[in-house]
């Protein structure tokens, strides 16, 4: 053939093959990197928990389950340049210790109940889902739930999860705004599930997402820090 | 278009019987979407507006969920219409498929109906099962997802069969594997788990690679079959652009999967090799556009040249829709992805309106677009019409929708703006920080000026499906009635 493409440039066979190595280049790229990614985001174990409590370092980017049996706390990491969970000392949920068996059931409860209840379609969950509610990934660390926080108060509860708990099963008896969130039939047990998924989640390092998280109006002002 | 039901002229082609079939569904679904949108866009404004009755959470799924199904209905249509083109024989399975329609259309109708009335179950397996999955996009329950698995399975089926016997031209075979990757990727979504980094780690998976990788060299593969079909472009240009664009839109889109994984528990590698190939993603679509406008204007410089008279379109309204599809892809995907794209900004904007103005712009840019303009092929052809000309109300349809969604976006943006201003930078995120910054008055201006281009864009809803039940038929008659004149 006489009209034979002169140049490489404008050869079909030439970009037919190069789509299909960089395609398949790239999606060896990503398998192989998501052996990694997956290895480092899978569920730690209560051990790894405790070594990490006991030298205070970090173990597993996702903690075990057991994780709500310890203060979690966000603060400003200076290697790293943002803040991180700090797991510190052991204190009760609930009023009690919970088992690794209990807490993984429980976080089961709360994680089956968040996708149940259909939380992600107004809240956004590690900044992913819907933009009509508050973002929950650090929601357990909000310091209006604290003891003498507004949202604790109102609930007349005593600690945090337990003014947590009461709020999710009865959402639309404490409204702060106009917009409230809707009574879902939340159960006592769904609701303290929920709560375990909630603190399991503020200790999942999300390389300082939020960052600054929960600077109250005040503290702005005043140009304080958030730490806990 | 429901007319042509009786009165197509498709010569036998049962392929393309069925692709109007889903073309209608999806019609009715992109109505039923942008209904649920003015009823959450109304909440965000008057917060009681069915407050524990039809609240925004099952609106907003129901709004996300009638976007992704009306798309792949008018996806699938899509391949089914062109298939007998593009092979050059009749598609395998038509009977199948047929029956894949129906079983399909009744499990989304049971799912819609469930998602509306029941809404929300208890904490327990079953609720994932038989409800609602509640992961945003893939709320589709389990039973559902194996159903989405068989009538795929079938559907794709078909597609190869009818490859491996016909033509196989390069269009086609970009569609055989896109098809696949996008089928299997569905998969990814199909599971449970209580850690949930893992569970956004592959269901990004799914909404990233079809949105933002397969999805898109879809569009490419549709718009070179559009060219070819519209403006007669040529075939081993068009192809060769299609090549260029598989290359460039999976070697950026893959890896770019790593810009959603900068916060959800996921490594730090994650910032740069997603800024890096998301930033990179644009760039195909900026080919895209440009391929669309340069065939255009040299396919009619070459009838003109040719003392051929006026416009070489020989379908407007879908012309209109394309071009509009290789800008809307570029501005919507392009630009107001790139916006936030970076892990820097990305901190901040994650997770606010910005991202909602982003979502609107692309999925209407990249595919509402295209998917509309693959209808007006088929009602073209399903009235034998050489040309279809644009009428008053194709006009309509395509100002209002269009001027709409950049109107709901310029408003989506300017409260991203205010939301991440005070929120996230000010504030700091939490429950307070929220709702100081959703009361900003600019936040709740914006929040007002969406809800209005909404209903804008609703009215274009409206225009757009009285052009499709009419412009046929009317141009049908025109036809017949200048025939014997002629002769």
């Amino acid at each position: 053939m006489a009209n034979e493409n002169k140049s490489v440039w404008t050869s079909i066979s030439f970009w037919r093959r190069s789509a299909a190595w960089v395609t398949g280049f790239s999606a060896i790229l990503l398998i192989w990197l998501t052996f990694d990614s997956v290895n480092q985001i899978a569920m730690g174990s209560d051990a790894d928990l405790q070594k990490a409590v006991a030298q205070k370092r970090e173990i597993n980017r996702v903690p075990a389950p057991t994780v709500i049996n310890y203060h979690i706390d966000y603060k400003m990491d200076e290697k790293r340049g943002h803040e991180v969970p700090v797991i510190g000392e052991k204190e009760p949920f609930f009023g009690k210790e919970w088992s690794p068996q209990e807490a993984a059931a429980l976080l089961h409860l709360g994680k089956l109940t968040s996708q149940a209840k259909n939380c992600m379609n107004c809240h956004t969950l590690l900044g992913n889902g819907a933009y009509y509610a508050p973002d929950l990934t650090k929601a357990w660390l909000d310091k209006a739930w604290r003891k003498g926080g507004p949202l604790q108060a109102m609930t007349g509860k005593s600690t945090r999860e337990e003014a947590m708990a009461e709020f999710l099963q009865h959402p639309s008896q404490y409204p702060t705004h106009a917009r409230m969130m809707p009574n879902l039939g939340i159960t006592a047990e769904e609701a303290k599930g929920l709560v375990a998924f909630l603190k399991h989640m503020s200790s999942i390092d999300t390389n300082g997402f939020p960052r600054n998280f929960s600077k109250t109006v005040e503290q702005f002002k005043t140009g304080g820090t958030n730490a806990h | 278009m429901l007319t042509s039901i009786k009165t197509n002229q498709f010569q036998g082609s049962e392929s393309k019987k069925l692709a109007m079939m889903y073309f209608r569904v999806a019609l009715i679904l992109f109505g039923a979407q942008l209904l649920m949108g003015l009823i959450a866009a109304i909440q965000f404004i008057y917060p009681s507006f069915l407050f524990e009755v039809f609240d925004f959470s099952v609106a907003r799924m129901v709004h996300i969920n009638a976007l992704v199904v009306w798309m792949l209905y008018a996806m699938i249509g899509s391949v089914y219409f062109m298939l007998p083109d593009e092979t050059g024989v009749e598609t395998v399975g038509i009977g199948l498929g047929k029956l894949a329609f129906w079983v399909l259309t009744a499990a989304v109708a049971v799912v819609v109906l469930v998602y509306i009335f029941i809404q929300v179950g208890p904490g327990k397996e079953s609720t994932i099962w038989l409800i609602n999955e509640g992961r945003e996009y893939l709320e589709a329950p389990r039973w559902a997802d194996y159903g989405i698995v068989v009538a795929v399975l079938i559907f794709y089926y078909n597609v190869f069969a009818t490859y491996m016997k016909g033509r196989k031209t390069g269009i086609v075979t970009v569609l055989v594997a896109d098809l696949m990757a996008l089928a299997g990727l569905y998969l990814a979504g199909m599971f449970f788990t209580d850690n949930i980094s893992m569970d956004q780690y592959f269901w990004w998976w799914v909404i990233h690679l079809w949105v933002e990788a397969t999805w898109e060299v879809f569009v490419g593969a549709v718009a070179a079959y559009a060219l070819i079909k519209i403006i007669d472009a040529k075939r081993e240009i068009v192809e060769m652009w299609l090549w260029i664009e598989v290359l460039m839109l999976f070697g950026s889109g893959i890896l770019g999967l790593g810009h959603h994984y900068f916060w959800i528990g996921t490594p730090e590698y994650w910032w740069e090799i997603g800024a890096l190939f998301s930033s990179l993603e644009p760039v195909p679509l900026v080919a895209m556009f440009v391929h669309v406008l340069y065939d255009w204007g040299k396919e009619q410089g070459i009838a003109k040249a040719a003392g051929k008279p006026a416009s070489i379109v020989k379908n407007g309204p879908a012309m209109a829709w394309i071009v509009l599809n290789a800008f809307g892809n570029f501005l919507g995907a392009g630009i107001w992805g790139f916006f936030h794209t970076l892990p820097q900004v990305n901190i901040y904007t994650h997770g606010t309106q910005f991202t909602a103005a982003h979502g609107h712009l692309a999925f209407f840019g990249a595919y509402a677009t295209i998917l509309i303009g693959m209808m007006y092929l088929g009602i073209q052809e399903a009235y034998g019409l050489k040309q279809l000309k644009a009428t008053f109300k194709s006009k309509m349809a395509i100002f209002l929708i269009a001027f709409g969604v950049m109107g709901m976006t310029i408003a989506l943006t300017i409260a991203g703006y205010e939301q991440v201003l005070i929120e996230r930078a000010e504030l700091g995120g939490g429950w307070n920080s929220y709702f100081v910054g959703q009361s900003m008055p600019w936040y709740v201006q914006a929040q007002i000026w969406r809800t209005i281009m909404g209903v804008i864009t609703f009215i274009g809803f409206i225009y757009l499906v009285w052009d499709m039940l009419t412009i046929g038929k009317e141009q049908a008659s025109a036809a017949a009635d200048a025939q014997p004149a002629a002769a």
